[in-house]
């Protein structure tokens, strides 16, 4: 036991070392996500936290630390397309979840809500999801009861500054849900919806004082916080599942057409996939829910996300929280129901990328990009596969979370010696 | 222990004759028998009818048979519902069709042993919540098929998973939900038509935090030790309950005139547990409430045929295999609650390595579709640490093991001579992600065939509407 603690320190240590180190991946298939396409027997140069190049591998510098990657696969880290990531720890019954927030005297509208200030990157399902290739995500608030469900963020489950872009994206829904939350019926949401934009529209991007004589439906905070998505600066993700709410999606983009709009769901988006394209309106989805849960839901199939691709909607796939790392498996299961495979990576990395607006510097490997790179065993969709190194911001992670401890701790229990002496 | 499952009529016939013959001898000291009380053990009989059944030689297919082994280039025959022969190369008799199953992979089809369709029905409204008796801590007189809605289309989705026989448990809201059933999946018109034919029945109890959540302001039990008490107090007024009528049953042999209890029909399902008639299915996610309850179980002599969920399995497998108790598992579910944030990839391949029993299961409309990917995912895990387990090692945790834990091992859970057909042919190794199932054959009929529309189920509530008769 004593020898696996002094192991794990030393790798510790070392990776601490590694830091803005110099350090090639070699050999193996890369899927670049660029326009380079796939790649292999290439090098993947990285200099502290960016990519430098994608070289032949004789052409290595000799000051670059080689990790083989030989028959292995290398993709661009993945990232969450929606999860709670660094706002809750146990979602039930225990204690604070700053993924759900009650109503709000600051923010009756929910928009000025922003969990930038609430991240926690000693969340334990940090490392939990980045040993297995989940090298960013995108993190919001679930519950507002109120319209908005806030600001948005983008983070890194690297070490360090964790941060990516706060304000990065709002959300609503339009759903029954959504429904559900703005006086039981749509007929009320949709003109409280179009009141609330037209008026931050009238702002011409001008803030409020906080303190401002005001006479609108929305608060000063929740005007200022609009702004840049009535802009289009920042995306608006809308939940609708059934043809009806995504038609009035579509509508609304219309209307309105500087808003960013992103499709949340989308579950009979399949019956609707040419006027989703047409509309440019990119889809995030979960492609195993193929079941009606609800009355707008009913057309739902696992041939959602391959026949939005055929029509050519740009698809994105990660919505989950604890369990974020199964992205993977959702995007395999979208390929076994008709998503070309490469649209499935796409769909876990530059996709999502695109879609946020990050991709200068995630989503695919390209010199330049920031570091986020996975080396997986095999091909990262099937199920029996996993990262065997991942690097987040050019440092390769250790490969432990609390789950590997809780693992190797049972798995080499000492019968003599109580577990809790066993570390 | 002298049984009261008073099912038997030989008992009763030989009461009956014994009381004739008394009254012919003219004893008038002896009173009258009133006739026996026989409670009838099976008031909601299985009206379940098999599809037609094919005849078919499935040829060249990789074949994994749910108990360990696997056969590269078999042929397995299948007649008359049962599966007639299996092996390399073997001679096809007249009138089989060929189904040649070149790069293709046949398994038994896949067991979940827990499963809420039906009871939690889709679309999930409050009016198709039927699944949790919230009114009472321990509900054992509550039965989980008169909740059962056969026209949940997670049935028909379910199927096209490979899942040819589930286990439908009430929820865990009690200290003691209710019985389970056991169904192919097959919905018609009534549960009935879909009730595996002589399936023991099943008793779900529940650990930890959702009792103590559910009752703590409804008069308790509000903690795992009220949890407890409550079990063990429930286990004795059955205990109490089944000797009121082992000692009537005696007296009544004893040619006595006894008035038979009142019957409870709470504690008569408790009792049917204690007496190994019924079989406990115990939702526990700690280890620390796994060894309580195995614990209890020695107290009132009763068997916990399995953990459901265990996600704490893998830190008592010794005990586990010991105690001889199941472990029903999902491969990576964590974190969604306290009891399951120690919750690790490798459960179920460490709860194998130790000998004891492991079962993949669901728990979800969703994950029960994918039961082998879950299964792989486990094994890749399992692989990962260092635990040697093979692919044809592994279905065991899809049929086999939890055949056993159901009671009907005999009749299906693995492919041999005499068992049932119930199997299925995948498009390629079921361990990878882009494996399909398929044709899905229960009883040797075809029940879902993935290349024939009219083979995909559309319930009652699918017609008529959006995506009516789509591939789901």
């Amino acid at each position: 036991m004593k020898k696996l603690i002094i192991s794990l320190t030393l790798t510790s240590l070392f990776s601490a070392s590694v830091l803005a180190e110099k350090v090639a991946i070699v050999g193996g298939t890369m899927h670049t996500l660029s326009k380079q396409g796939s790649v292999t027997d290439k090098a993947l140069l990285i200099d502290g936290e960016r990519i430098k190049a994608i070289v032949d591998i004789n052409a290595i510098p000799k000051d670059y630390r080689q990790i083989d990657a030989a028959d292995k696969v290398v993709t661009p880290g993945l990232i969450g397309a929606q999860t709670q990531l660094g706002l809750e720890e146990v979602g039930s019954w225990a204690g604070t979840v700053d993924a759900s927030v009650s109503p709000s005297d600051y923010s009756p509208y929910g928009a000025a809500l922003d969990v930038s200030y609430a991240l926690n990157p000693a969340s334990s399902l940090i490392p939990v999801a980045r040993i297995e290739g989940v090298t960013s995500a995108a993190t919001s608030i679930n519950y507002t009861h109120a319209m908005f469900k806030g600001q948005g963020a983008i983070l890194s489950l690297g070490e360090g500054d964790n941060l990516v872009r706060p304000q990065a994206f709002t959300r609503i829904d339009v759903s029954n849900n959504g429904a559900d939350d703005a006086s039981g019926s749509r007929a009320a949401l949709w003109p409280v919806l179009e009141n609330a934009l037209a008026e931050v529209e009238a702002r011409n991007g001008r803030k409020l004082a906080l303190s401002a004589e005001y006479h609108g439906q929305l608060n000063p905070a929740d005007i200022n916080a609009l702004l840049a998505v009535v802009a289009g600066d920042e995306p608006l993700l809308i939940g609708a599942h059934r043809v009806a709410d995504i038609k009035q999606v579509i509508a609304l983009k219309q209307r309105h057409p500087k808003l960013n709009v992103v499709l949340l769901y989308a579950t009979e988006g399949w019956m609707l996939a040419k006027e989703i394209a047409v509309a440019n309106i990119p889809v995030i989805l979960n492609p195993e829910s193929n079941l009606p849960y609800s009355f707008d839901q009913l057309a739902a199939t696992m041939a959602n996300a391959g026949r939005l691709a055929d029509a050519g909607v740009m698809v994105s796939i990660g919505v989950e929280t604890h369990n974020i790392r199964l992205m993977t498996q959702h995007a395999g299961n979208a390929v076994a129901n008709g998503l070309s495979w490469i649209d499935g990576l796409a769909a876990l990395t530059i996709n999502t990328a695109k879609i946020y607006g990050i991709d200068n510097d995630y989503g695919s490997l390209e010199a330049g990009k920031v570091a986020d790179v996975v080396i997986w065993n095999g091909d990262p969709l099937e199920v029996m596969n996993a990262p065997e190194n991942v690097i987040i911001h050019g440092k390769q992670i250790d490969m432990v979370s609390r789950q590997t401890k809780l693992r190797d701790r049972y798995l080499n229990r000492d019968a003599k010696l109580p577990v809790q002496f066993q570390h | 222990m002298f049984k009261t499952s008073l099912k038997s009529p030989v008992l009763l016939g030989t009461l009956v004759v014994a009381t004739g013959l008394l009254s012919g001898c003219g004893d008038d000291t002896k009173p009258q028998q009133a006739p026996f009380v026989d409670i009838n053990q099976n008031p909601f009989p299985s009206t379940y009818k098999a599809l037609p059944s094919q005849k078919i030689a499935f040829t060249h297919v990789n074949l994994l048979d749910g108990l360990g082994g696997q056969i590269a280039n078999a042929t397995l025959l299948m007649a008359d519902g049962k599966i007639q022969q299996l092996g390399e190369s073997l001679e096809i008799p007249d009138g089989y069709t060929v189904i040649d199953g070149k790069d293709k992979w046949l398994t038994p089809g896949i067991i979940d042993v827990h499963s809420h369709l039906g009871v939690y029905a889709s679309p999930s409204t409050g009016s198709h919540s039927d699944g949790n008796e919230a009114t009472n801590p321990v509900t054992a007189q509550v039965w989980s098929e008169h909740s059962v809605w056969p026209q949940d289309p997670g049935f028909g989705r379910a199927l096209a998973g490979g899942v040819t026989v589930l286990q439908i448990l009430p929820g865990s809201a009690n200290l003691v939900g209710g019985r389970s059933v056991t169904v192919k999946n097959l919905p018609n018109r009534t549960v009935q038509d879909m009730k595996f034919p002589d399936a023991p029945y099943g008793l779900k109890m529940a650990c930890g935090e959702n009792p103590k959540r559910v009752y703590g302001k409804k008069g308790g039990p509000s903690t795992r030790m009220g949890n407890v008490a409550g079990y063990r107090q429930a286990w004795a007024d059955a205990q109490d309950y089944q000797r009121s009528w082992d000692k009537y049953t005696e007296e009544y042999k004893a040619g006595k005139n006894p008035k038979a209890p009142k019957r409870d029909l709470r504690l008569e399902t408790l009792a049917g547990a204690l007496k190994g008639d019924i079989k406990v299915h115990m939702h526990c996610y700690r280890a620390d409430d796994m060894g309580t309850m195995m614990d209890v179980m020695k107290e009132f002599g009763y068997q916990i045929t399995s953990f459901q969920h265990a996600v704490e399995a893998y830190k008592i497998a010794d005990k586990l295999a010991e105690n001889k108790v199941c472990s029903a598992m999902w491969a990576d579910w964590w974190g969604f609650k306290m009891e399951a944030y120690d919750g690790i990839r490798e459960n179920i391949a460490m709860v194998d390595k130790a000998g004891a029993c492991a079962i993949v299961h669901s728990d979800s409309d969703l994950g029960i579709q994918r039961l082998n990917q879950e299964a792989a995912k486990a094994l890749g895990d399992g692989q990962r640490a260092g635990i040697n387990i093979s692919k044809a090692h592994a279905w065991q945790w899809l049929s086999s093991n939890p055949a056993k834990s159901l009671g009907i091992f005999d009749k299906t859970g693995s492919l041999e001579v005499g068992k049932n057909a119930d199997l299925v042919l995948w498009s390629t190794d079921p361990f990878s992600t882009y494996a399909q199932a398929e044709k899905v054959y229960i009883d040797g009929g075809l029940a879902f065939d993935r290349d024939d529309p009219s083979r995909w189920p559309v319930s009652d509530f699918e017609l008529g509407q959006p995506g009516e008769g789509d591939s789901k």
